[in-house]
């Protein structure tokens, strides 16, 4: 049940997640702002950089799968993923019809 | 079901010591399945709509990189003390655990402060919710947000105030772990309200 | 605000309406004075966080609700019985139309499922309870009060009027100006979130309950079909929930979501409604489903077919609900890319229910069938529902969809589903269940001619409507004219109404005369069951289980009953049994709701902010809380057994 992970005696996990969330939240603000790239190849690498936060987050901070539900929990994250892809996505295709 | 076969002694973090402790938690979490298709329904609506500006200013026209910049780091800093927070609860220092839950909710005023701010200026400027369907999509999806966001530091403050009538027990553990659930996903949602709302805004 | 703008004028309907209210009110407060019920009623219903109390409580509102949303299909049924009749004008035909769907779905469909799954689930688990029991009377009470504010719009500020939809623009306040949309908006919120703690709830009361040894694989299909119904609630009621608010915001504080300048999307409404929309027709379907699988199996004495597929195919339905929602709207205009994609999709999802069907006829191959009442309301459900079902397939391809939509044709197809599926299942389990909420089973031979008056009404009043649809009669009008051939039909259908409204009365001087001279279920068993809730005493200790049960294999109580020849305790086993306190906070939440709720539906803003304070008010207190339950002792539940044997 990850009975170890309360007697580490550095929080290296959050310190971890914290440098690396950092980074990403500086590299998107990089890739938007100023590396010019064409704007669906940037969208495409700044949601990207999101996920990979969130993901990291859901992790380190939030230790998902800890626990006897750990395997429940992360099941459940990943289709609450799933829904709000096919909600935002679904949503935006579908209606991008309206002028 | 295994439950029973298991042993819940001294090795086990203090919050899930209980059945009710164990059964909350895996409560919480699918509240916050729940929170994400909110969230998502939310940014639907942004985002078929943010291009919808009426008459009214756009999102490259508002957003400033700085206000952004100030309010991201913040929350994800009160994030990482949060983090800090439950790690001091599960070595069992209640004097750790008040310490960084103050300075956690500490960084969410000076976000909701920042953001409130950014509200009013946008407002001044005659950039209202009613002005047309991105500033209403706008304030409502990122005025979410930051309602939840007060929300969890009154509910700390509730939680503080228990600590120090009851002390560390595995009632108020479980309390601070869902509350450090609840405002760690806060700051998920903002990842993508960063990325979605402001970035995306600043170059479309 | 004037008298005349907060109260409903001018029409002696309304006013009957009005006496009627008055008169049962004081009824009310006259018989518990009279009979000094007042301290029982608050300490044994008002406060209770008892999983059984709280499913009856349900069902008792959503038989209330079927009264009054029947009511409105006989007087819309009356108005188009012949053409240019003048018995409802336009406006009150919308108001009706509009009340007889909201209340349907979500104010009898929904808790009557609810009811049934918080009595039952908990049991057929081994559980002695629901995981959190302070929320399950909090969901009961935010259903009732947002049910409450629905309810009384009809007398105080007038109906909703864009049906049960409320698609923009008319559901705005340009075109509907009025409070009425904003009942809708705000009452719809409230119960909504009761509902969506119903989902958490249940999610965690399945997953983490259940008795030890029963694996997923050895539930009973009911629960099943409740933990699948959990997933799909948790994450569409939270779209529902949204949609709404948006709604309310354009509504009360002027916002451009939907409005038709400044960038507002009209459509935008009807993508974010069905997206919500669609799951929870399953979320009414699925648990059918189950209690049809529960039905079937006891009154055929056989195991259920295909266990294993039955389950995939729940799972199944739930994952493709979640992306059909454009075949509500095939013809807004989205395009042939989208419409053939969700048109695929609305197609697949008829393949795993069609694999249901199949299972349940296999299941009554070469079984010992008793016809009982629940068994001919589920015997009949498999005809009826293939129909709804086969006609759904037809409108799912989106060409030939733009000449059924929105005609008589649709409204068929889903009264079909809706009816033969949700109603008719609600109606087995009721009669199933009933032994075990009350005590005395319903009686058989009334409950006989409610099912043949009923479901021989249903079908002569919507079958007739497949046709008027194909002979291009539009839903939603309120009258139309001579000479196109629509009338013979709809007599017919009127005449089909009426049968279901008068099995409906028999129905209720069944629960009348049952009360006083049916017959006391001794045994907590009287269905030869199979599974767990007939192992308890009916109705059941407040405890539910003296011990808790060892699960070997699938239809647990079944085998118990084969191998030891039922559930034996042995009093050294009795431990002293945990229980939750009773709480009339939740009761008070839900009042602050109303107050809060009933306030923005008038813009009266300081009483809604009063009731949200009394709300925030609530959740502090509840977060103080340091009552933690008590503990029933051995002795007590040594006489509570007894008791239990003795009386029955």
């Amino acid at each position: 049940m990850g009975a170890n992970s309360h007697r580490e005696s550095f929080p290296w996990k959050h310190i971890i997640g914290f440098v690396l969330s950092l980074v990403l939240t500086f590299a998107a603000l990089w890739v938007a702002l100023s590396s010019g790239l064409p704007l669906k190849a940037m969208i495409v690498i700044i949601v990207l950089f999101a996920m990979i936060q969130a993901s990291l987050q859901l992790f380190m901070f939030m230790h998902v799968a800890e626990s006897d539900s750990g395997k429940v929990q992360t099941f459940n994250m990943v289709y609450s993923f799933f829904i709000a892809v096919v909600v935002v996505a679904g949503s935006v295709w579908v209606m991008q019809f309206v002028l | 079901m295994g439950e029973a076969a298991h042993r819940y002694d001294e090795t086990m973090p203090l919050e899930y010591r209980t059945e009710e402790g164990r059964l909350n938690i895996l409560g919480f979490w699918i509240f916050l399945g729940a929170e994400i298709a909110l969230f998502a329904t939310l940014f639907a609506t942004y985002l078929v709509l943010f291009q919808r500006t009426g008459s009214g200013p756009t999102a490259q026209e508002l957003f400033q990189v700085k206000d952004v910049l100030v309010e991201t780091l913040l929350l994800l800093t009160s994030s990482f003390t949060c983090g800090l927070a439950v790690f001091e609860m599960r070595r069992g220092r209640l004097a750790g655990l008040l310490t960084w839950l103050l300075v956690t909710l500490l960084l969410g005023v000076g976000f909701i402060t920042f953001e409130i701010r950014e509200f009013i200026h946008y407002v001044h400027e005659g950039a209202t919710m009613q002005t047309s369907a991105f500033l209403s999509s706008f304030f409502v999806l990122v005025g979410t947000h930051g309602a939840h966001v007060s929300l969890g530091i009154g509910w700390m403050v509730l939680i503080m105030i228990q600590l120090l009538q009851r002390g560390l027990t595995p009632k108020t553990a479980r309390k601070v772990f869902i509350v450090s659930l609840y405002w760690h996903f806060l700051d998920v949602v903002w990842i993508f309200i960063f990325t979605l709302v402001y970035l995306l805004g600043m170059v479309v | 605000m004037k008298w005349s703008e907060f109260f409903v004028t001018g029409e002696p309907l309304i006013y009957a309406a009005d006496v009627a209210i008055v008169l049962t009110m004081i009824g009310i407060v006259f018989v518990l004075t009279y009979f000094k019920k007042w301290k029982w009623l608050w300490n044994e219903w008002l406060t209770t966080v008892d999983h059984k109390k709280i499913g009856v409580m349900y069902i008792i509102c959503a038989v209330l609700m079927l009264f009054r949303g029947g009511v409105d299909a006989l007087l819309m049924r009356a108005q188009l019985t012949a053409p240019n009749m003048k018995f409802l004008d336009a406006q009150h035909y919308n108001e009706i139309f509009t009340t007889h769907g909201t209340i349907m779905i979500l104010f009898m469909a929904m808790p009557f499922i609810i009811g049934l799954m918080n009595i039952v689930v908990p049991l057929q688990i081994g559980a002695r309870d629901v995981a959190f029991p302070y929320l399950n009377a909090l969901s009961f009470w935010l259903f009732f009060f947002g049910a409450m504010l629905f309810n009384i719009s009809f007398v105080i500020g007038g109906s909703p009027d864009a049906g049960w939809t409320a698609y923009f623009p008319l559901a705005s306040n340009e075109f509907s100006h009025g409070v009425g949309n904003n009942y809708y908006a705000i009452a719809l919120q409230i119960s909504g979130i009761g509902t969506l703690m119903t989902g958490i709830n249940f999610l965690v009361t399945i997953l983490k309950m259940r008795a030890p040894g029963m694996t997923l694989m050895r539930m009973p299909m009911f629960t099943w079909t409740i933990l699948i119904t959990s997933v799909l609630i948790v994450f569409a009621f939270p779209v529902l929930t949204v949609a709404l608010a948006l709604m309310t915001f354009d509504r009360l504080f002027d916002t451009q979501f939907f409005t038709m300048a400044n960038g507002g999307m009209s459509m935008l409404w009807a993508n974010l409604f069905w997206i919500w929309g669609h799951p929870e027709v399953y979320i009414v379907i699925l648990p059918a489903f189950g209690i049809f699988s529960e039905v079937v199996s006891t009154f055929a004495q056989k195991r259920l077919f295909g266990y294993k597929a039955m389950v995939g195919s729940i799972v199944g339905i739930a994952f493709l609900s979640f992306i059909v929602w454009v075949h509500h709207f095939f013809t807004m205009g989205a395009g042939p890319a989208v419409n053939s994609v969700f048109s695929i999709t609305t197609m697949a999802i008829a393949i795993p229910t069609g694999v249901k069907i199949f299972n349940w006829l296999f299941t009554l191959r070469k079984g010992k069938i008793r016809f009982t009442t629940a068994m001919l309301w589920s015997l009949a459900f498999i005809p009826n529902f293939v129909i709804g079902g086969v006609t759904g397939v037809m409108l799912a391809m989106a060409a030939a969809d733009y000449q059924y939509h929105n005609s008589y044709f649709l409204i068929a197809h889903f009264h079909y589903v809706l009816i033969a599926g949700t109603v008719f299942a609600c109606f087995a389990g009721l009669h199933y269940w009933y032994p075990k909420m009350f005590g005395h089973l319903l009686n058989e031979r009334l409950g006989k001619w409610t099912f043949w008056l009923f479901m021989i009404g249903f079908n002569v009043c919507f079958f007739p409507m497949y046709f008027l649809g194909l002979m291009g009669m539009t839903r939603r009008m309120y009258t139309y004219s001579d000479g196109l051939g629509w009338t013979p039909l709809n007599v017919v259908a009127t005449v089909g109404a009426v049968l279901m409204g008068l099995g409906f009365i028999v129905l209720c001087y069944n629960i009348y005369y049952s009360a006083r001279y049916g017959e006391r279920d001794m045994t907590g068993d009287p269905w030869n069951g199979r599974t767990l809730e007939w192992a308890t005493a009916s109705p059941p200790v407040h405890y539910n289980f003296p011990v808790v049960p060892i699960v070997d294999d699938l239809d647990a109580y079944w085998v118990m009953k084969k191998k030891q020849g039922g559930f034996e305790v042995k009093e050294e086993e009795l431990k002293p049994i945990h229980m939750p306190s009773h709480s009339g906070r939740p009761f008070w939440m839900a009042v602050a709701f109303f107050v809060a709720g009933f306030g923005l539906v008038f813009k009266w803003f300081t009483l809604a902010i009063a009731g949200a304070l009394f709300i925030v008010l609530g959740l502090v207190f509840r977060s103080f809380e340091n009552d933690d339950g008590y503990y029933i002792g051995i002795d007590e539940i040594k006489r509570a057994e007894r008791a239990a044997r003795k009386g029955a």
